[in-house]
């Protein structure tokens, strides 16, 4: 296994800071509205949806599918997997898949959150169930 | 309120260079800029409407002043490699509404000379930058997820270069000349799955211009009357991560609201400028424009019919970024430029289409597979 990659420290903002500290205790977050019922990811303090500011954080189960994903090679730091991944909530968003055979990823697959170190808050990532 | 035959392209100019270490960026955008004002037979101080992209240097004021332009308008619309095809939309509007007659559009730098400053990060940057996205990968997504749904495959992806490389082989200034095969391109080495080192574009130092101006002055000057027609522009991103669908980009919005513009269909074209950063690119804006259902453009661009003198829809001529230009990772100029040589009768001889009187240009800017734009332009000769 080679050396744990370094990853960059979240630089944080009024609107997000909530996130990085459940990322501390290891939960990772999400946004909903309440007034129109939607979730979403990166979370936003205006709903992208209906525009209201109702939203609310809420745990995610941390469950997903691999929507889709790509093996980049050409890396001066080794290979390395993004992914699109959906969530059992709802929402999709970009990761990488890590600790995992990188060949054998499917679409389809299901994955679960993990967090990875940096010298700040830790940053979700995605492995196989 | 249309565009439509309110703009007519006086002037084009591609930078014959592909690697430009003696040059300053600065200095191709005024070569560029030169070239097109002379091809168009005007001289600098009949330019009155300036536009540029993130590649001019300090910006829009600053290229004003380095250049010894004097404009009444200004547009630094910034949409990554589609930038030139909004520009000239957005110069037809703004000569339909008299806000300037004749309005220079320039592109340049040099991205083989050295590394291209990062991409400006927004709110979405502690939630994606370390996750490595970069052209090749979000492309490679893209195709990944295309394959999945509709079974494309990378053979079909492969006849898209193997149809740009026989273009380029009549171009004296395309970077790669050579003719490949499917085969050549399957056996090239993966970079990003499942695009493969001959699935993408090539990267060059150069640039392009134009010169759009109202129908009155194109009359008066001696070039091949082309004119804009119809423009589309939109954009697409994950948008809170709702229904995410990888398989179709924003040119799915752009396009339809270009030919709507033209009051033309797909059908009607007889030759396509669609931008070639990957060879996936091409697939999807071929669906998305409406040349074919989605899913099937993996059929449509198999056996040569990209091809000029061979298939259903010459495209990109000239070689395209996957073999000839891909001037600072920016497609869309070079899009345009070859859509006008083609209008014009000025294209090589071996790759001009008989007749071609209704041409498209299009191109999407930014991340395909992340956040991207999209812009349609379809010309017409007059």
């Amino acid at each position: 296994m080679a050396e744990a990659k370094k990853y960059p420290t979240p630089q944080g903002n009024p609107e997000t800071a909530p996130f990085w500290e459940a990322a501390r205790q290891g939960k990772f977050m999400i946004k909903r509205c309440t007034a129109c019922g939607e979730p979403h990811y990166f979370p936003r303090s205006i709903c992208p949806f209906c525009f209201s500011d109702k939203t609310v954080w809420e745990e995610s189960s941390g469950e997903a599918t691999i929507y889709t994903f790509s093996l980049m090679r050409k890396s001066a730091t080794g290979p390395y997997a993004i992914a699109y991944v959906t969530l059992k909530e709802g929402p999709s968003l970009q990761t990488n898949i890590v600790d995992c055979d990188m060949d054998k990823l499917e679409i389809g697959q299901k994955v679960k959150v993990v967090f990875k170190p940096t010298d700040g808050a830790p940053l979700p990532f995605f492995t196989p169930a | 309120m249309t565009i439509k035959g309110k703009a007519y392209i006086a002037g084009i100019y591609e930078h014959p260079t592909r690697h430009a270490p003696d040059k300053s960026t600065a200095q191709l955008h005024a070569e560029v800029a030169k070239g097109a004002i002379e091809d168009a037979g005007l001289t600098k101080a009949d330019i009155d409407g300036y536009f540029c992209a993130g590649d001019a240097p300090g910006g829009v004021m600053n290229m004003v002043d380095y250049l010894g332009l004097k404009v009444r308008h200004l547009d630094s619309t910034d949409t990554g490699g589609c930038s030139y095809l909004i520009h000239l939309g957005h110069a037809a509007e703004a000569i339909a509404a008299g806000k300037c007659s004749i309005a220079l559009v320039t592109l340049a730098g040099k991205p083989r000379t050295g590394p291209m400053p990062p991409r400006a990060a927004g709110a979405e940057a502690d939630f994606e930058a370390a996750y490595g996205a970069t052209t090749h990968n979000a492309y490679g997504m893209c195709a990944m997820r295309h394959m999945h749904d509709y079974g494309t495959t990378s053979e079909q992806l492969a006849w898209i270069k193997v149809a740009a490389s026989h273009h380029a082989q009549y171009n004296p200034h395309a970077m790669l000349k050579e003719v490949v095969t499917v085969e050549d391109v399957l056996n090239s080495p993966m970079i990003s799955d499942p695009l493969r080192r001959m699935d993408c574009c090539v990267v060059t130092d150069g640039g392009g211009a134009l010169i759009v101006t109202t129908p009155e002055i194109a009359k008066s000057l001696k070039k091949p009357l082309v004119r804009l027609i119809g423009h589309g522009e939109a954009t697409k991103g994950p948008r809170g991560g709702k229904d995410l669908d990888l398989t179709h980009s924003a040119g799915l919005w752009s396009g339809p609201r270009a030919f709507e513009e033209a009051g033309v269909t797909p059908k009607d074209i007889k030759y396509a400028s669609i931008y070639d950063s990957f060879t996936i690119t091409v697939l999807m804006q071929i669906e998305d424009l409406g040349f074919c259902k989605k899913g099937e453009g993996g059929k449509f661009v198999a056996d040569g019919n990209l091809i000029s003198g061979v298939g259903k829809l010459p495209f990109n001529t000239d070689g395209g970024g996957l073999c000839s230009n891909h001037p600072v990772n920016r497609g869309g100029m070079t899009k345009i430029i070859e859509a006008v040589r083609q209008l014009r009768g000025e294209a090589h001889p071996k790759v001009q289409v008989k007749n071609c009187d209704l041409a498209v240009a299009h191109g999407t800017g930014g991340l395909l597979g992340v956040r991207h734009a999209a812009s349609t332009c379809i010309l017409e000769r007059a």
